[in-house]
């Protein structure tokens, strides 16, 4: 049963990641694309957990920690950088 | 020399050690040493950033609030996912939210409730600190949110800090 | 394993799943951008949280043995939403990005 409910769920968040990107092209302002990067960043991070549970190994949530991370300080930077001009100031 | 090999911050120290147990995926020896050091070592260089501890913090009130608070973040969830399913257009809005917390700390932790539970976004703080700017994802009136607000998680935290 | 947790694991998947594509729906479909805020920063973080812990519950019932990285991917989406979706909005206002047509009150310039 897992097997089947895997599948249905990863299909699910593909097509959110493909909603994600429709976003990310139609935009139509800046902060639009950040928000539509973020919510992919995320995204992928449900695609490793799910695909650590298919294949069996633990050893992809290291990755998915590590793009939580780098999706939180990227947004943080683009938004800034919106909002200042510039990064660090 | 004594005095450089204090923790200054106990309670952030405690956190980062237990956060790099968790990451080293068990308690090892190894890792002991270095959650050690890091323990240590990261409170002494951000000194300078912290703000000042709050005067009064009952940390006994803080589990029953985070359950409050998770509780509701599901609860969110659903009528966020409800809203956006249903045809009905909604009815935004920019609500000034009159603060009556002082302490950052407190201030910090009602903001990010206000993010992640029903329908509503901090979008801004005032330079003084006394009014938050928060967008309602669909609500009739202004005073229903703030009276909403108030309520179920000013009070607990103004408890919390004073 | 038992049927029991079978079930539990696959609720929480597809409950996670769900609310995943209802983020995304909700970025793809709704008015504005400030409405749009709102699908990602709640659904999609609670649809990460629920697949986390089907994880959590998966490995605890393997061979291979469960840990701790899936509560440190949760506690870090649920602290980490809240002050990205501030920055944003922040950057949003700042940029005069439209509002939809029936938004009442202000944002205001500082």
């Amino acid at each position: 049963m897992i097997a089947i409910v895997l599948k249905i769920s990863i299909a699910l968040v593909v097509i959110a990641a493909l909603l994600n990107v429709y976003r990310l092209i139609v935009g139509p302002h800046a902060p639009d694309r950040v928000l539509a990067i973020d919510t992919l960043a995320i995204n992928a991070i449900a695609l490793i957990i799910l695909l650590g549970i298919t294949l069996n190994t633990r050893m992809y949530l290291e990755a998915a920690l590590l793009i939580a991370v780098m999706g939180f300080v990227s947004t943080v930077a683009m938004a800034k950088y919106l909002k200042r001009g510039s990064v660090i100031e | 020399m004594l005095d450089r090999l204090s923790f200054p911050q106990p309670w952030l120290s405690l956190l980062l050690f237990s956060i790099w147990q968790l990451l080293a995926d068990g308690v090892g020896g190894g890792s002991v040493i270095v959650g050690l050091i890091l323990a240590w070592g990261i409170p002494q260089l951000t000194q300078s950033f912290w703000p000042d501890r709050p005067a009064v913090f009952k940390a006994w009130r803080l589990p029953g609030y985070l359950l409050l608070v998770l509780w509701d973040i599901v609860i969110a969830s659903f009528e966020v996912a409800w809203l956006i399913i249903s045809p009905r257009r909604p009815e935004p809005m920019f609500i000034s939210y009159p603060l009556q917390l002082d302490c950052p700390q407190a201030i910090a932790i009602l903001a990010s409730t206000i993010s992640l539970t029903p329908g509503t976004v901090t979008a801004d703080i005032s330079d003084d600190h006394k009014i938050l700017l928060i967008h309602a994802l669909d609500t009739r009136t202004a005073e229903e949110v703030i009276e909403a607000i108030h309520n179920r998680y000013e009070k607990p935290l103004m408890e919390m800090f004073q | 394993m038992n049927l029991f947790i079978e079930y539990i694991i696959a609720a929480l998947l597809l409950l996670g799943a769900v609310f995943t594509l209802m983020g995304a729906i909700g970025l793809a479909v709704l008015p504005d951008f400030f409405t749009r805020l709102h699908g990602p920063t709640k659904a999609t973080t609670v649809g990460v949280g629920a697949m986390a812990l089907a994880s959590m519950i998966w490995f605890a019932n393997q061979p291979v043995g469960t840990g701790f990285v899936e509560i440190l991917i949760m506690v870090f989406l649920l602290l980490t939403a809240p002050p990205s979706a501030n920055m944003m909005a922040k950057a949003a206002m700042h940029m005069e990005v439209p509002k939809v047509g029936n938004t009442r009150g202000d944002s205001w310039q500082q």
